[in-house]
């Protein structure tokens, strides 16, 4: 599970990594980083803190922290062509919502955001033949982020873009295939997302499922930004993609369980559950497991980093956990006021686990329950494409 | 005779989602103008026969921008399926929510996506530092970020970035365009704050997080009520949201509202009736329920129909007025519009002419032509701050006016580009004035010893009558219409604000509010269409929103139940 068991990781020496820092980055890069973090109000210090933050989420040991900063002064802007599919824009919205926005913006000065349509200026024909330049004159050199799902049904009709009416598949395939890494971006491109829930009236897939290539999933409804500018930042650092899970999922952001690392775990174990929303256990905290919390199916960093800043998450507000970074959990979640039945999961019988640890003989019994349920329930959902994981290693 | 040109504006940036602008040029003005939305994704289907508190959250994800409208307009029309009306502490906490959306919307909508089609970059680069700041004490008193310095540095940064030659975003814009009307100092500083908006927004967003979990796409709505309890019982977290008020307040007031003005006086050409507005109608459904039966005269933003223009009256909205036509929609159906209720839509693609172009005489757009009345309606801020104003709604008249004493101008100058640009800025301090009521009110609300978050409800055993809410998203006024039998979603229907403004034709050939608006703006250079991108921006397209109705329900209209 961790990044040290991964063999992708033990490929790369820090000899290796110091080296491609050297090919990409200067002396002078750095220093013409540091003086424009500079012009616009931030110290080193700021900086330094922000790469160990991100260190830290990319589950990197604390010696990465001087490369990290390295690869963000990187020398050459690596150009990046972002489209736009299916989808609501909330990735992009969330992706603007960046820890420290000056930082990250400057950061991606550094990695060009060559094509976007929701930031570019101009408009019509002479985006659209900004669009075609760049992706001749970066062959094989950009990084692709699809946001948004690829409607399949009827050959794509239901989304077209450009003057002469491309479909969204004709596009996402022209363009993903000379990039150098594909990134999608939202759980819309990684699994096809709201508009493939059932019955899919447009026949909308993720980018993996419509076209068949490799590409790097981010999802959540939307990812966290940590989750987005970490997993560029990953690749910008090795050049190469991040251990993946069997969703293609980076396993330094999805590596673990909400359940897991939920601030209101230790309630779950102690058996105390909120009931009905506004409830005592609601204004004290308690497990939102009855209240339908999907936690212990769902694999993503949101209690250690939350969104905005920290500034709250879902089970935060008091209200469980959806799944959001799922494939199909639309469908497979739901009802999402409604704890999973189909996942097994056993929770702390009568007053919990506390409860019982002084009747010597339950004790263990007890324990053992929940965690084997618990843990059976995580297992279910990663065995069930056990077969096509081929990138996991256990 | 001078011959027409015909000219396809498509991808139409800066804007939420796929948008298609065709417009015929002649006599280097716009003679024609065909909207078209480009991409469907079919929500509704999918919401049938889902179990009803799941409902909000899926509806929500038609829009990662207004990333509550949705999610509350559902909540509201199943309370109202329901027969619920969720607790005092609940409304205001929803109020408060949606207050950060607003003003979170309108912000960066105003610099991110629109600044740039009043203030060019070029322009910035000739600027004297030392005027910008004189400028901007003109302006303001205190005006926001402003020194002799700092305009110098945001001046050298952009030097830099364009020597740079790599422009990423900026490729390919408009710079030096003849259509920029501000002097460089005006320029410089409109992008000046651009970049602090950068910041302002985040702020807005952590204030939606507060309470609502996370932004976009909050967490924190159920039907019934909120589940954010422990965050209101929190003492810190009410401050936490005031102090975070205060700094969008300096934002709003010393940056957003002086900007405004700047755009105002130097465009004046522009403000003028009529230019870049071709609406004759404006509909507000009225938002922020100040009463928990959420009855219409007793909500912050006011409900309302004014038609033709005439600024003597505003009509009562009776939702039973609303159709939609299919004419010249992707979708199968009779041509004449039907009620929301009733029609049955059936997505029924026909194609591109040869070259790329849209048919003009036939089906051209996946959006619908929605009509009131068998009017074409503008909706949006401009609708509700024109109904506030002519009801004297609160004081809505009062910040209208002082607007126009500013610039010596009088109200039917509104009917404009500028004008509606303006109403986004007046309004967007409205709602900040609301935040601090609602904020006090809830404490003064809990001081009561008021904890209650949500209300019980029962499922009904016999499918109810469809119930709708209408709703006022920070784009305009959004309709959601819901049966609910057991806990089973078993009809939905949405109509929404920019379906209103980026309607195509009608089975009467009218032309919607996009397209109308557009007539006769000039177009010296079809390469650079800066005033059709400025007059399409003032809209706040949002087309995932737009785009994205069918009804699978083929019922019939059964006895109609409305509360709003």
């Amino acid at each position: 599970m961790s990044l040290k068991n991964d063999n992708s990781f033990n490929e790369l020496s820090i000899e290796k990594i110091d080296k491609r820092l050297d090919e990409i980055c200067s002396k002078d890069s750095e220093k013409e980083f540091y003086k424009k973090l500079e012009s616009s109000g931030f110290s080193r210090r700021d900086f330094l803190k922000w790469t160990s933050f991100i260190t830290a989420a990319l589950m990197l040991p604390p010696a990465f922290e001087s490369r990290v900063a390295r690869a963000a002064a990187i020398k050459e802007r690596v150009p990046i062509i972002w489209l736009h599919m299916a989808e609501c824009t909330g990735c992009t919205e969330s992706f603007l919502r960046t820890q420290e926005p000056s930082i990250a913006s400057l950061i991606f000065d550094h990695v060009s955001l060559t094509y976007h349509d929701t930031l570019m200026m101009a408009s019509g024909k002479r985006v659209e033949e900004h669009l075609e330049n760049a992706v001749k004159k970066y062959e094989g050199k950009y990084i692709c982020v699809v946001e948004g799902a690829i409607p399949t049904k009827d050959n794509g009709i239901y989304l077209t873009i450009g003057s002469k009416g491309e479909t969204g598949l004709s596009r996402v395939k022209r363009i993903t295939a000379k990039a150098k890494y594909n990134l999608a971006f939202g759980t819309c491109s990684a699994f096809g997302g709201v508009q493939a829930a059932r019955p899919n009236p447009t026949g909308a897939k993720g980018v993996h499922d419509a076209i068949g290539i490799e590409i790097v999933n981010v999802p959540g409804c939307p990812p966290s930004s940590t989750n987005m500018v970490g997993t560029l930042l990953h690749i910008l650092l090795f050049d190469k993609i991040p251990p993946l899970d069997m969703f293609r999922r980076p396993l330094w952001a999805y590596g673990s369980r909400i359940h897991d690392y939920c601030e209101r775990r230790a309630h779950f174990d102690a058996g105390e559950f909120v009931e009905e929303w506004g409830d005592e256990g609601a204004k004290k905290g308690w497990c939102l497991y009855k209240m339908g919390c999907k936690g212990p199916l769902t694999y993503n960093n949101c209690p250690r980093y939350r969104f905005n800043q920290g500034t709250n998450w879902p089970i935060g507000a008091g209200h469980g956990c959806i799944g959001c970074s799922e494939s199909d959990f639309w469908d497979n979640m739901a009802p999402f006021e409604e704890p999973n039945d189909k996942a097994g999961i056993r929770i702390p019988g009568g007053k919990g686990v506390e409860a019982t640890s002084d009747e010597i003989g339950t004790v263990a019994a007890g324990v053992t329950a929940a965690a084997i349920g618990i843990h059976a329930a995580g297992s279910v959902i990663r065995a069930k494409s056990s077969k096509t994981n081929e990138k996991e290693s256990k | 005779m001078a011959d027409k040109k015909h000219v396809i504006i498509d991808p139409i940036t800066r804007i939420e989602g796929h948008l298609r602008i065709e417009i015929d040029v002649k006599d280097n003005k716009v003679d024609n103008a065909w909207s078209t939305g480009t991409l469907w994704r079919g929500i509704e289907p999918i919401l049938k026969d889902r179990d009803i508190r799941d409902a909000g959250l899926l509806v929500q994800r038609i829009c990662g921008v207004c990333t509550w409208s949705h999610y509350e307009a559902n909540t509201m029309s199943a309370e109202i399926a329901l027969g619920i009306k969720p607790p005092t502490n609940a409304r205001l906490i929803r109020n408060l929510i949606n207050a950060s959306e607003f003003m979170h919307d309108h912000t960066v909508h105003f610099y991110a996506l629109h600044s740039l089609d009043w203030a060019d970059v070029a322009g910035a680069l000739k600027a004297d530092p030392k005027k910008a700041n004189e400028l901007a004490h003109k302006f303001s008193k205190q005006p926001y970020n402003a020194s002799v310095e700092h305009y110098a540095e945001i001046k050298k940064k952009l030097e830099k970035f364009v020597a740079s030659g790599q422009l990423g975003p900026f490729s390919g814009a408009y710079m030096g365009n003849k259509l920029y009307k501000l002097p460089p100092e005006a320029d410089l500083i409109i992008i000046s704050h651009y970049l602090d908006a950068l910041y302002t927004q985040v702020t807005l967003a952590q204030m939606m997080a507060i309470y609502g979990a996370k932004n976009p796409h909050p967490q924190s709505l159920v039907v019934g009520g909120i589940t954010s309890v422990m965050d209101m019982l929190d003492a810190k977290r009410i401050g936490q949201y005031l102090s975070k008020l205060e700094e969008v307040g300096d934002f709003v007031q010393h940056a957003y509202l002086p900007d405004v003005d700047l755009i105002t006086h130097f465009y004046k050409d522009e403000f003028v009736e009529g230019w870049g507005c071709g609406s004759n109608n404006f509909l507000s459904y009225g938002g922020f329920p100040e009463t928990n039966d959420w009855v219409a005269e007793f909500r912050y933003l006011p409900q309302g129909v004014i038609f033709d223009r005439d600024l003597s009256k505003v009509e009562k909205v009776d939702e039973g007025g609303i159709t939609e036509s299919v004419a010249h929609s992707w979708y199968d159906g009779p041509d004449a519009g039907l009620y929301p209720g009733k029609e049955e839509t059936i997505p029924k693609y026909t194609g591109l002419n040869e070259d790329g172009s849209i048919k003009q005489d036939e089906k051209y757009s996946w959006v619908k032509a929605p009509r009131y009345k068998d009017k074409v309606m503008e909706v949006g801020p401009l609708s509700r701050i024109l109904v506030g104003y002519v009801s004297n709604h609160n004081n809505i008249r009062e910040i209208v006016e002082q607007y126009l004493n500013k610039h010596n101008a009088n109200i039917n100058q509104m009917f404009s580009t500028v004008g509606r640009t303006a109403a986004r800025a007046l309004e967007t301090a409205y709602i900040w004035y609301g935040a601090h009521k609602w904020a006090k009110d809830l404490v003064s609300n809990m001081k009561q010893g008021d904890e209650r978050t949500w209300t019980r409800f029962e499922y009904p055993s016999k499918e109810t009558n469809t119930s709708v809410a209408l709703y006022e998203a920070p784009r305009g006024s959004l309709a959601h219409f819901v049966r609910i039998k057991g806990k089973k979603v078993t009809h939905y229907q949405v109509v929404v604000p920019s379906t209103w403004n980026a309607s195509p034709r009608d089975e009467k050939g009218r032309r919607g509010a996009y397209e109308e608006s557009l007539i006769n703006l000039p177009v010296p250079n079809t390469e650079e269409p800066l005033e059709i991108l400025r007059t399409i921006h003032s809209f706040d397209p949002c087309m995932a929103c737009a785009v994205h109705l069918t009804d699978v329900d083929n019922g019939k209209l059964k006895k109609f139940r409305l509360e709003v």
